[in-house]
């Protein structure tokens, strides 16, 4: 179990001894210093997890922040987020879906977390904070995978992300938020890609600077309707 | 009703003619008591007093073309199932003195005199005046509404008259009688919209050129036969009328409203000026966007060549080049705020080369973004000569001000822009003003559509060429001055 789950699990506890359900032997209390993470985030079961209402993918491993000072966001143009986006932190960076658990060297030893976001958008600020990482100059990595029912084409990425982002589907790009963003929902889309049947990879990174870190992702059908009918595993 | 139904799916053909420079149309369009333009076997067909008429295939290059037997003054044309009926006048007007006039009408199943289908069958008269009545029965309208066919008719001898009749054959219901409606107004028409019934006609005087004083103006009413008041509440049969459009810039006099609906939540409506002074101030057919606004209808405005950011109605974006974003100055001395520590001085604004320090050679992609007063942002539009163009507005060309870099469709329906302005129909656009006040851009390229593409925001920062939904404002657009 990750640190991040101890804290879950501790609130997870507290939840269920306020409502009068006895906690499991061992339960440990939340810190009282930090912020918790279960608002925002719930543990991934086997089950394969289907996308909210409005179609946004909420599964993701999400890579403990790779730090990455910048005092501003003033500077994120296309040419310097492309430039830190596409560089190489660590092996594997652009071809391997990890799993949870996985550590990998990125200057320093950073784990994979699996996660299912509470929300629509996936809270990368909270994450971090709940780990006691780095919250501002950072690059937050998520990957998930996508299992497609059938090929389906002339479907879109659409993203919002605080704040510059990029976003590769099955390995091509697909989307790229430049400028110093808030979140805003299909905020970027993609030119229309296709799902292929079965198992499709979703990758994304986000740079921030100061402020909240976080992003929504889903895809939209030909019509700008919410593709729902896909589910998501982190295997 | 002078109402036209037609697909925007109608061919564009670019003719070639000169025209001037803010002309709304091309051509010959030479016209006077135009009625509602009417597309038949693919041509839209307007006639006016006398026997002849107008003939287009675009909407933009008129000649003269058509037949109307049986003369008279100021026809309307109206399209129930597969008869194009025909009504109007023969006599009155003041002419040779006398108000004795009668209201015929005819139909055809085709206005194209080569079409197997033309061939005009009479149904006789349907309104009159006796020449001693106050009323003469000129100028017939027409309204299809919820199953009711309508006419009015009249000028200013008297009233303006209301009757119904049977949209099966055209002849006057049985037992109906006329109704006074309005006075004081000629050259009525007829428009239905939410559960109003609009009359509309002109004021002040015609037929004196470039001195003729035509206006139009309108009333409203939940009942095809009235009460019809104005926004202020002033009857029509008192001479009451919103005013929908009066002379402007270099044509003087609009008359004759006619309806042209265009669907996507466009229209627009046909009129003569009684002078366009571009065309030796003769009476010519002008063709305007009708836009509404609390409830009621006025002349929109065609976009004029210039300089503007366009701005999406989705989020208030900015059509920009995707390029990285170049920073001005911040005088930070003692402070970002407060008063300078020097004299005050006017900051310059970014210039073009500055900001174009930083754009790559070739085709750029657009995207939208905030607007930051940016030379990236601000586009430059003109007529494109010899392109064509549609309903009272030609095609444009739309680049970076200062530059040639033109805004272009691509095969994929991606929005970009290309080093240098060609005239290839990916390079040209269409920007047509909606009811609502805001535009629809549209390329000339089909881009193997069947559809017309239109500029379209599918993400708050992401412009494609897509269908246009007009219960969207993912495809509206406002041009403001930079």
């Amino acid at each position: 179990m990750t640190d991040l789950f101890k804290h879950l699990r501790a609130y997870l506890v507290a939840a269920l001894t306020l409502s009068g359900v006895s906690p499991a032997v061992g339960a440990v209390a939340a810190a009282a210093d930090t912020p918790s993470l279960a608002p925002y985030f719930m543990p991934v079961d086997t089950t394969p997890k289907a996308p909210d209402a409005d179609g946004f993918l909420q599964r993701w491993l999400l890579l403990e922040p790779i730090v990455k000072p910048n005092r501003s966001n003033t500077g994120f143009t296309g040419t310097y987020v492309r430039q830190a986006l596409t560089t190489e932190y660590f092996k594997g960076q652009f071809k391997v879906v990890p799993h949870d658990g996985q550590t990998v060297s990125a200057g320093a030893p950073l784990s994979w977390h699996a996660l299912d976001s509470s929300l629509y958008d996936v809270k990368l600020f909270n994450f971090a904070q709940n780990l006691k990482k780095p919250v501002y100059g950072v690059i937050f990595w998520a990957v998930t995978v996508v299992d497609s029912p059938r090929e389906m084409s002339n479907v879109r990425l659409a993203v919002g992300s605080n704040s510059a982002s990029m976003w590769w589907v099955n390995g091509k790009e697909a989307a790229g938020l430049f400028g110093d963003r808030r979140m805003v929902m299909d905020d970027v889309v993609s030119p229309p890609l296709t799902l292929h049947k079965g198992k499709n990879i979703v990758r994304g990174a986000v740079i921030n600077g100061p402020g909240l870190s976080d992003f929504c992702v889903r895809f939209i059908d030909e019509d700008g309707r919410p593709v729902r009918d896909i589910t998501l595993d982190l295997r | 009703m002078r109402h036209l139904a037609l697909a925007v799916t109608c061919a564009s053909l670019a003719l070639f003619s000169s025209a001037p420079a803010q002309a709304q149309l091309e051509g010959e369009p030479y016209i006077h008591d135009p009625s509602t333009v009417t597309l038949s076997d693919g041509k839209f067909y307007t006639f006016g007093t006398g026997r002849g008429g107008l003939v287009s295939e675009d909407g933009w290059t008129w000649h003269a073309g058509g037949e109307r037997p049986g003369g008279g003054v100021a026809p309307d044309v109206i399209k129930i199932g597969d008869r194009y009926y025909v009504a109007y006048a023969v006599g009155g007007g003041g002419m040779n003195g006398g108000h004795a006039s009668n209201v015929k009408v005819m139909w055809t199943k085709s206005l194209d005199p080569k079409s197997p289908d033309f061939g005009f069958h009479d149904v006789g008269v349907v309104a009159s005046s006796n020449g001693q009545e106050d009323c003469d029965a000129i100028d017939p309208a027409f309204l299809y509404a919820d199953g009711h066919l309508w006419l009015s008719y009249g000028t200013y001898f008297g009233y303006i008259r209301m009757v119904e009749l049977d949209p099966k054959s055209g002849e006057r219901v049985s037992g109906n009688q006329p109704i006074d409606v309005a006075i004081d107004m000629e050259a009525t028409a007829l428009l239905y919209r939410d559960g109003w019934y609009y009359l509309l006609g002109t004021h002040g005087t015609c037929c004196d050129g470039p001195n003729s004083s035509y206006n139009i103006r309108a009333g409203r009413s939940r009942s095809p036969v009235g009460p019809y008041l104005d926004n202020m509440g002033v009857p029509l049969l008192k001479g009451g009328g919103k005013l929908v459009v009066a002379g402007r810039g270099r044509v003087f006099g609009p008359g004759h409203f006619g309806l042209i609906d265009l669907d996507d939540g466009m229209q627009k409506f046909s009129m003569h000026y009684e002078a366009d002074m571009d065309r030796s101030a003769r009476s010519a057919l002008g063709i305007q966007p009708l836009i509404w606004k609390d409830g009621w209808p006025q002349a929109g405005e065609n976009i004029k060549a210039g300089t503007y950011e366009i701005q999406s109605e989705r989020a208030g974006g900015a059509l920009e080049l995707a390029v990285d974003f170049v920073r001005l100055p911040v005088d930070r001395r003692g402070g970002f705020f407060g008063p300078p520590p020097g004299p005050v001085s006017a900051a310059p604004m970014q210039t073009l080369a500055e900001d174009m320090a930083v754009w790559p050679a070739g085709p750029i992609d657009a995207d939208l973004g905030e607007y930051m007063i940016r030379p990236h942002q601000q586009w430059t539009i003109t007529p494109a000569p010899g392109a064509g163009g549609y309903f009272g507005s030609p095609y444009f060309k739309i680049v970076i001000a200062g530059t040639d870099r033109a805004l272009a469709a691509t095969a994929d329906r991606k929005v970009t822009t290309v080093p240098a302005f060609t005239g290839a129909d990916e390079q040209l656009w269409r920007i047509d003003q909606l009811v609502d006040g805001t535009y629809r851009i549209t390329p000339k390229a089909k881009l193997g559509s069947k559809t017309p593409l239109a500029l379209v925001a599918i993400g708050a920062s992401t412009p494609v060429l897509a269908r246009f939904d007009p219960n969207s404002d993912a495809g509206r657009w406002d041009f403001k001055t930079p």
